[in-house]
């Protein structure tokens, strides 16, 4: 077990469920996130994946279940709500903007200021040093942080966008297939992003269709079929295989394999 | 996006990218070409002279004033056609606040610059509120200011001029704040150009080192990531759109104070000027990335041209054209400058 686990989650869902009219996209949802651990959300699509991060997010209200922070009850009205309460979303391309340097983008909306507040004069000697040192502790090595974000690779980006949350305080990180976009490397880097800010004490929910990237970083991982909650693992217990087995839905991958096994001899 | 290494790419980042990156570098070149060739051409002996200096800023600095407002706009991605016709507007409102209700010269210049400001937030609320592009919100303030310019001022005048500024109270004092002439070396400046000078270093300022700056950057680059980032991006497009009827604004009052009197269709087809400059200084059309200077810059290659071209004893009559084909080279040499920096700004 990780030493950094603490008894208690930070974040957890009890027999959440959310409907729109009469189509029910998410049943009877229980997961626990804690801190210091990588808790993967696997689903293929239309799983209600998205529905999920909505409602960690703060963008929509559950319509049953209990929401718990840190053990006690708790209801959100907006994401900046959920900002509030410290928990971060990092949405897959709404993330940062192109043209602008990495350092702006890092403070954008919470830029730092220097002399009289109401002034808004930016501080751009601690802004750049800042971003560079955060960036830097989460293993990204930029020299040039005056650099346009633009020319930073897709994971690259992700990375600076995870690294701008755990630097305002973010204590539960949700991510948002943040690799589905990436080549093989890029991915690489994200995943290893992911587990810099698991290091430093931060509970990563990991949103993602790939069993394979969930597999290297997660420490538990709860399997989203047709917007309920199908099994859960932990990271001891199970091998890659189970995984895309139970994602796959089982019986269904086997019957798959043959059918094309089928076509491939013809 | 190539997946090459970080460190790599680091090494590229020598000075002459750094300076390929500046958005006004572009202009800044072309300007520099602009003027030799016009002091070689030159008949007059004057243009690299301190007289061609008060010339060519007497025409570049009330273009200046406002194409460094229609820039900052532009960054956050969004046009202003109106502020054209605002200096005719305001220039007239005045002459008649002036001279046909006798208000003082002083509260008639405040009352007018709150006009315009209305005017400003009108633009920026219905740009915002109706979702429609500013490019025809500001088209269709353009087409009712020229139209009431015209009206309004036969109504009252009779006439399609406003004259009799001069008997106000208070116009010399203003006049000396606005409009006077300033002995420098034996050539004598507009006082316009001080302004002009102050707003582009204020502008400057405001773009890069302050938070407000920062908002118009990301309003401009992607609205919805400033959006989720907290920027507040209506306030901040609503607040340019303001500052760019005012700078309009106080243009007016400018020429009326110096010319004494104004013609109902002034200003008209100035916006196109104020367009020019800010894309030859390198301000991007779909908004994100530009610069106040680059934006003075291209209002000083117009003052080359204004000025240089009647000294080279050339026909007058080409200084659009010269201006068409400045703004087309302007803006093809700072895409391939901009590729050069490696997509630094794209």
């Amino acid at each position: 077990m990780n030493a950094k686990k603490s008894a208690d989650p930070i974040l957890e869902l009890k027999g959440v469920g959310k409907s729109f009219g009469n189509v029910v996209a998410l049943r009877d949802v229980d997961i626990a996130v804690y801190p210091g651990q990588v808790t993967c959300v696997l689903g293929d699509n239309g799983a209600g994946k998205s529905t999920l991060i909505k409602i960690l997010s703060g963008v929509h209200k559950a319509s049953e279940g209990e929401f718990l922070i840190s053990g006690q009850k708790t209801e959100f009205n907006s994401p900046r709500d959920a900002m509030s309460k410290g928990i971060a979303t990092v949405f897959q391309d709404l993330a940062t903007v192109p043209l602008m340097s990495v350092w702006r983008n890092f403070f954008l909306g919470n830029e730092p200021k220097k002399w009289w507040k109401p002034l808004g004069i930016l501080h751009t000697k601690f802004a750049k040093e800042t971003a560079k040192t955060e960036l830097m502790n989460m293993g990204i090595d930029l020299r040039d942080t005056n650099q346009a974000i633009g020319t930073l690779s897709g994971g690259e980006r992700q990375a600076v966008a995870i690294a701008r949350a755990v630097y305002f305080g973010a204590n539960v990180l949700i991510l948002d297939e943040p690799t589905s976009a990436l080549g093989v490397r890029q991915s690489g880097i994200v995943l290893k992003y992911i587990l810099a800010a698991r290091e430093r004490g931060v509970a990563v929910i990991f949103i993602t269709h790939n069993p394979h990237h969930a597999f290297l970083v997660g420490d538990h991982f709860y399997l989203l079929n047709r917007g309920r909650m199908n099994a859960s693992f932990v990271r001891e217990k199970v091998q890659l295989d189970e995984l895309i087995q139970a994602m796959a839905g089982g019986a269904e991958l086997d019957t798959l394999t043959h059918e094309i096994s089928v076509i491939r001899q013809d | 996006m190539t997946a090459i290494k970080i460190d790599e790419r680091v090494q590229r980042v020598s000075l002459i990218t750094k300076a390929l990156r500046r958005p006004e570098l572009g202009a800044l070149i072309g300007a520099l070409v602009i003027f030799t060739v016009f002091a070689v051409v030159d008949t007059t002996g004057q243009f690299a002279q301190l007289q061609g200096a008060a010339g060519w800023t007497k025409f570049a600095a009330p273009i200046g004033i406002v194409s460094i407002f229609v820039a900052l706009l532009m960054i956050a991605g969004e046009f202003d056609l109106s502020s054209g016709v605002m200096v005719g507007s305001a220039g007239l409102l005045l002459g008649n606040l002036i001279s046909e209700a006798h208000m003082g010269v002083w509260p008639a210049i405040l009352t007018t610059l709150v006009f315009a400001a209305l005017v400003g937030l009108a633009n920026g609320f219905l740009v915002i509120r109706t979702g429609l592009p500013s490019f025809i919100v500001t088209l269709a303030t353009f087409f009712v200011l020229k139209g009431v310019n015209l009206a309004v001022t036969k109504l009252i005048t009779g006439t399609v001029r406003v004259d009799g500024v001069d008997t106000g109270e208070g116009f010399d004092s203003a006049r000396s704040w606005f409009a006077t002439k300033i002995e420098f070396g034996g050539a004598s400046f507009q006082v316009s150009v001080i302004w002009w000078i102050g707003f582009t270093i204020f502008a400057t300022w405001l773009l890069t080192r302050t938070t407000f700056g920062n908002w118009i950057f990301a309003s401009g680059g992607d609205a919805n990531a400033a959006r989720n980032a907290g920027v507040p991006v209506a306030r901040t497009k609503i607040t340019l759109f303001v500052l760019t009827s005012v700078a309009a604004a106080l243009v007016g009052c400018m020429t009326l104070l110096e010319l004494r009197g104004m013609q109902a269709g002034q200003g008209i087809g100035q916006e196109f000027y104020y367009i020019i400059a800010a894309a030859v200084g390198g301000t991007l059309l779909t908004g994100g990335a530009g610069s106040a200077i680059g934006a003075s810059i291209g209002a000083t290659i117009m003052g080359f041209a204004a000025i240089g071209i009647p000294y080279a004893l050339w026909d007058q009559d080409w200084v659009s054209t010269f201006l068409g084909v400045i703004l087309f080279l302007a803006v093809l040499v700072n895409t391939w400058l901009s590729k050069q920096a490696k997509g630094a700004r794209k």
